[in-house]
């Protein structure tokens, strides 16, 4: 099978053709997002983080906008910087490195927010009408890395969608392409199982690591982690406990050996099933993966997550019959728990939704426009 | 006909309903083709877990051949298993670990 995507300096395939306006600090986001508004064909990452924070945080935020800036799916990026935050050299090097266009637009060097609106609008302007230039391509679908993730979950998760996706996720995999996901609280009861999983001891020590670490920041805090995860909808709708949850959650993957183990913002390499550290918490978590270079995300929801992201398709799939009769605008992709169809026939269709949406077929958070308020996630406290 | 609920592996000792079941209802499953019935004590909503057997206070609460938590009352077949009866074991800083 294959998709049709846009060709990019470094060898990898776009399944969208935006320019991404990155804001680099908090403080520049409502900048970014002006220039996002004046110019179509961009698409905004914002967040909350990048300034008042210790430096593996501040190295951690650096790193992960420098890989969304790589992501295959934007043909070039603008940098909206607010200047008192430091240098943003680092970030747009990154980025630099992958071959695709790169600037910046500083607002507090350029005489402030209205100035740095028309210098940015005129900077993505030119690179909206390069990347336009551009045509999509025929190829393989091994070129594919899909994200996975899952959200406002109920017992249908672990039960439909989940294994669903996972067998999706087998099949691409099979092929020569990958599969990435996190949420590392939600490997918690579940670690044993992905660790065995592991290519090498040395991955699988790793995913026994992130869990405890993710573990011990919750014993720090000393409260009952449930209520934050599970979530309250997530007990409401019968899921008891966070291994029950991770129980459910860890099938989204497959259950092909797991190749590598990423810190958040980090990008994978060669080929297979990956884990990346992070939160279960959406805005921070979808993030994760679009760094990691995901060029679709398969997205599980039991009581119907709506949130997609800016700049990378999120196919929404469910297998809560009511969930997908009321909330039926935001679902791309329902399964059937009571009909006949296998999870390995499922994941078949799902990856043929997949491959047309990597195609340029719109999602239907993309066709809401439900794309915004993204976050990235910080181990550390905000000084 | 139509599953009612649903055991997902012989080591498990509660079910998941696939519907919203009342109390008294029997309810038929299989597990390794082995039928089991069970009658409720509680309502069930769909998603919600019932206990298959006697599962005695402290001990192991298994779903998907795995721990999910431990019993903090001794539960009776047929009733909701969820967290009034269930404790999760991790992520537990309340318990001063």
């Amino acid at each position: 099978m294959s998709f049709w995507g846009y060709p990019r300096p470094d060898g990898s395939v776009g399944s969208r053709n935006y320019v991404g306006v990155i804001s680099t600090v908090a403080c520049a986001s409502n900048v970014a997002q002006w220039i996002v508004q004046q110019v179509p064909g961009c698409a905004l990452f914002a967040h909350q983080q990048g300034c008042g924070q210790a430096k593996p945080d501040m190295e951690l935020v650096h790193r992960t906008l420098a890989s969304l800036g790589c992501n295959p799916n934007l043909a070039g990026v603008l940098l909206v910087s607010l200047g008192c935050e430091g240098p943003v050299d680092d970030i747009m090097e990154g980025i630099a490195a992958s071959g695709k266009a790169v600037d910046k637009v500083v607002i507090q060097q350029a005489g402030g927010a209205s100035t740095a609106l028309a210098e940015g609008c005129r900077l993505a302007r030119q690179m909206v009408m390069d990347a336009s230039a551009i045509r999509r391509q025929e190829v393989d679908d091994a070129r594919l890395m899909i994200g996975v993730k899952c959200g406002a979950s109920d017992p249908t998760s672990g039960l439909g969608s989940n294994p669903s996706i996972g067998a999706a996720c087998d099949i691409l995999i099979e092929k020569g392409g990958s599969c990435i996901f996190g949420e590392t609280p939600e490997m918690m009861g579940a670690e044993h199982i992905l660790a065995r999983r592991a290519a090498s001891p040395e991955i699988g020590r790793k995913i026994i690591e992130i869990v405890s670490r993710m573990e011990k920041r919750s014993l720090a805090m000393g409260v009952d982690m449930r209520g934050a995860n599970p979530s309250r909808g997530n007990i409401a709708a019968g899921l008891t406990s966070i291994e029950e949850k991770s129980l459910g959650a860890i099938v989204k993957g497959g259950t092909t050996p797991i190749k590598g183990v990423c810190e958040y913002g980090e990008r994978p390499e060669g080929h297979g099933l990956f884990i990346v550290d992070g939160p279960g918490q959406e805005p921070k978590a979808v993030t994760a993966l679009a760094a990691a270079g995901a060029q679709v995300i398969l997205f599980s929801t039991g009581i119907g997550a709506p949130h997609g992201f800016p700049f990378v398709p999120v196919v929404k799939v469910t297998a809560n019959p009511k969930t997908y009769q009321q909330l039926s605008e935001h679902i791309d992709f329902y399964v059937d728990i009571g009909g006949r169809a296998s999870h390995k026939e499922l994941g078949r269709d799902i990856l043929t939704q997949v491959l047309a949406v990597a195609s340029g077929k719109k999602t239907k958070a993309e066709s809401l426009g439900y794309v915004n308020f993204t976050d990235i996630w910080t181990a550390g406290t905000t000084f | 006909m139509e599953r009612k609920a649903v055991i997902l592996n012989s080591k498990d000792n509660v079910a998941t309903a696939l519907a919203d079941l009342a109390a008294g209802e029997v309810v038929k499953m299989e597990v390794e083709k082995a039928g089991i019935a069970v009658t409720l004590v509680d309502c069930i909503p769909f998603g919600h877990k019932f206990s298959l057997s006697n599962i005695k206070m402290d001990s192991p609460i298994m779903k998907y051949g795995e721990v999910i938590g431990k019993a903090t009352a001794d539960i009776k077949p047929g009733q909701h298993v969820h967290v009034h009866n269930v404790a999760s074991t991790r992520g537990r800083g309340d318990m001063g670990k």
